[in-house]
């Protein structure tokens, strides 16, 4: 049994060691400091208890992965800074507002959230071209 | 059972009363426009999900603590244990005084500042310790609940501190790390509960039966290694439309497609259940093990589904995720705790008419959240169809009838509020019997 274990668990931290330094295929686009400081704000306000990246996050709010392409600066700006229906007015200042844009339009930069038909193969799993950013 | 012990369930036990409460008004705070609720969704949801991931997780603890002292014959109660026990309740209920002045850390699941998780650090290695120092004088062979039991607690270790590299800028400055390396602890973190909660329900089992073999010999080990496998590499599943290198979602796919052997042995071992279940149809530890095999059985069919690509693509993001999250917590891991809990507090020895609470508040229970899941995965469907196969962008047109449906949901969660509800109070009143 035990060395089964220990097989597995080397497998595990190589596999971790992989995922570390190649998982993102070689694609990345450091972060800047104001995405960083948009990334802060994103974490302080807790945006994803509605919102998703990626299909990860809550589920009151649309996906904002690709909004930065899809709604555009201007649009994002009003959600941000009056709210919505159904989305609170944060009290967010400029300097936020214009951190978590830049922080937005860089996780867009990333790829896009909904994959598209062309990317599905008959095996069931996915084929995705890298966007390099 | 020692006094420390049963602070530890009264908490954990407060802890699952708390997250119904709070999860229920978020049903309806979702529903209803802001400003109409009491406490705004924002705040019930972190409250609600930490309540529920804590619930657990200090669920999990107590039975494992209490049970490794009768395996491994221990009398006296422990300072690292006592030590674990007061920085592990103080911080969580720092946790809760910072969502209540709308601080956040906003990491899913973990949603509270950072530097929380320092203390829940602390307090996890005096557990650890605690339990290493008894299991360093084991017997030589060890069962498999005790396997289960310590890879659960190193791999809560482990996760937990993956969860948090995040801090250090070069996972966080790049984005496809930063997501990849957030859902790896993740997804690996709850195979590491359930390392816990699986040990010991085998452990319950091994106890109700008489029957050590169950928890020895070369298929349970080799089923084992399976799902060990699964914790370490069928993460990948969460981030499958997340543009990484193709080897990590097909990994994961490989890995998760596994799990259909688990699915056929269920089957296959269906007529033993029925024998089994003849025997122990009044003991309640069987039958809430038994309710978590019926959830184990549901949720494995729409977890597989789920972990295939072509098919994520149209359930990812939507409510199948949460009918899947809360199906296998509920359904799987609370059913299991509250055996774990009841055989703790000795509920099986008390008069038929205490006993037939429970009955009822596990039926109660069973039958709302047949209803709660269902929903859920009804306006998943709704949704996935809605936004992937007619494409609309108009959020909140394309929800509109999505939410219809989550109002069945948030009213079968009133039903699922009420019978475990009845349960908790039970077993809290025999907590505060003098005898217990
Ligand atoms: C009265 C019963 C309950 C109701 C009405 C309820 C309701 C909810 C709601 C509204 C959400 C948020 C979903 C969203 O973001 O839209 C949620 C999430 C969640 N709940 Fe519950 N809940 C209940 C009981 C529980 C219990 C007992 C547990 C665990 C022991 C639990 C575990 C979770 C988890 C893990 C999530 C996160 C789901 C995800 O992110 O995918 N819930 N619940
Ligand atoms: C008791 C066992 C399990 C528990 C407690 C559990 C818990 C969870 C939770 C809480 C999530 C939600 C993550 C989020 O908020 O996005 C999740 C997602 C997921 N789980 Fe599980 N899980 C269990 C077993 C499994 C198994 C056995 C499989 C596959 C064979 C599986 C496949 C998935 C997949 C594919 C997702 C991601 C869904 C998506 O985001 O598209 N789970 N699980």
């Amino acid at each position: 049994m035990r060395t089964v274990w220990i097989i597995l668990f080397i497998a595990f931290a190589g596999y971790t060691a992989l995922v570390y330094t190649n998982g993102d295929a070689g694609r990345m686009e450091p972060a800047t400091a104001q995405v960083r400081a948009g990334m802060d704000t994103w974490q302080q306000q807790n945006c994803a208890s509605c919102h998703q990246l990626y299909g990860l996050g809550g589920y009151m709010g649309p996906d904002l992965t690709n909004e930065y392409q899809r709604a555009g600066e201007e649009r994002m700006r009003a959600f941000m800074r009056y709210g919505s229906g159904r989305m609170p007015a944060l009290e967010l200042n400029d300097a936020e507002i214009d951190d978590l844009i830049a922080f937005l339009a860089w996780v867009d930069r990333t790829g896009s959230s909904q994959v598209s038909p062309e990317n599905v193969h008959w095996s069931g799993t996915y084929l995705i071209k890298p966007t390099t950013p | 059972m020692t006094t420390a012990t049963k602070w530890h369930i009264g908490f954990a036990l407060l802890l699952l009363a708390t997250a119904l409460v709070v999860g229920s008004l978020a049903a309806f705070a979702f529903l209803l426009p802001d400003g109409i609720a009491l406490i705004p969704f924002r705040q019930l949801r972190p409250i609600h999900v930490s309540a529920a991931l804590f619930w657990i997780i200090s669920g999990a603890t107590a039975g494992l603590v209490h049970f490794k002292r009768v395996e491994f014959g221990e009398t006296r109660g422990s300072i690292l244990y006592t030590g674990f026990l007061v920085l592990w309740i103080g911080t969580i209920l720092a946790v809760f005084g910072f969502y209540a002045v709308n601080q956040y850390g906003g990491r899913e699941y973990w949603e509270f500042p950072p530097l929380l998780a320092i203390p829940l650090l602390f307090a996890w290695l005096l557990l650890m310790a605690d339990y290493f120092r008894a299991w360093l004088k084991r017997t030589p062979d060890p069962p498999l609940y005790v396997w289960m039991w310590s890879t659960g607690l190193l791999f809560f270790l482990i996760t937990f501190i993956e969860q948090n590299l995040y801090q250090i800028p070069w996972f966080r400055d790049n984005y496809l790390r930063e997501i990849t390396v957030q859902w790896k602890s993740n997804g690996s973190m709850v195979g590491a509960w359930n390392q816990m909660i699986y040990g010991t329900a085998l452990y319950l089992m091994v106890k109700l039966s008489g029957d050590e073999g169950i928890a020895r010999g070369r298929k349970v080990f080799i089923f084992w290694f399976l799902g060990l496998s699964n914790l370490m590499f069928n993460w990948g599943h969460h981030i499958y439309n997340v543009p990484t290198a193709g080897w990590i979602r097909h990994v994961a796919y490989g890995i998760s497609m596994a799990e259909w052997i688990f699915l056929i042995n269920i089957i296959q071992g269906f007529r033993a259940k029925m024998t089994e279940q003849r025997i122990h149809r009044n003991i309640i530890t069987y039958r809430f093990l038994l309710a978590s095999e019926f959830w184990v059985f549901l949720n494995l069919i729409l977890a597989l589904l789920m972990s295939i690509p072509a098919i994520n693509r149209y359930t990812h993001g939507t409510h199948i995720t949460v009918a899947h999250a809360m199906g296998t917590t509920i359904g799987i891991n609370t059913m299991i705790l509250l055996a774990s809990i009841g055989t703790m507090l000795g509920m099986d020895a008390l008069p038929d008419k205490e006993r037939r609470w429970i009955k009822i508040g596990r039926r109660i229970t069973t039958v709302s959240l047949l209803v709660f899941w269902f929903a859920l995965i009804a306006a998943g469907l709704l949704k996935g169809y809605r936004s992937v196969a007619l494409g609309m962008t108009d959020f909140q047109a394309m929800m509109q009838p999505v939410n219809n449906v989550l109002y069945v949901f948030a009213y079968a969660g009133l039903g699922v509020l009420l019978g475990l509800g009845i349960v908790v109070w039970a077993y809290f009143n025999r907590l505060l019997q003098p005898s217990s």
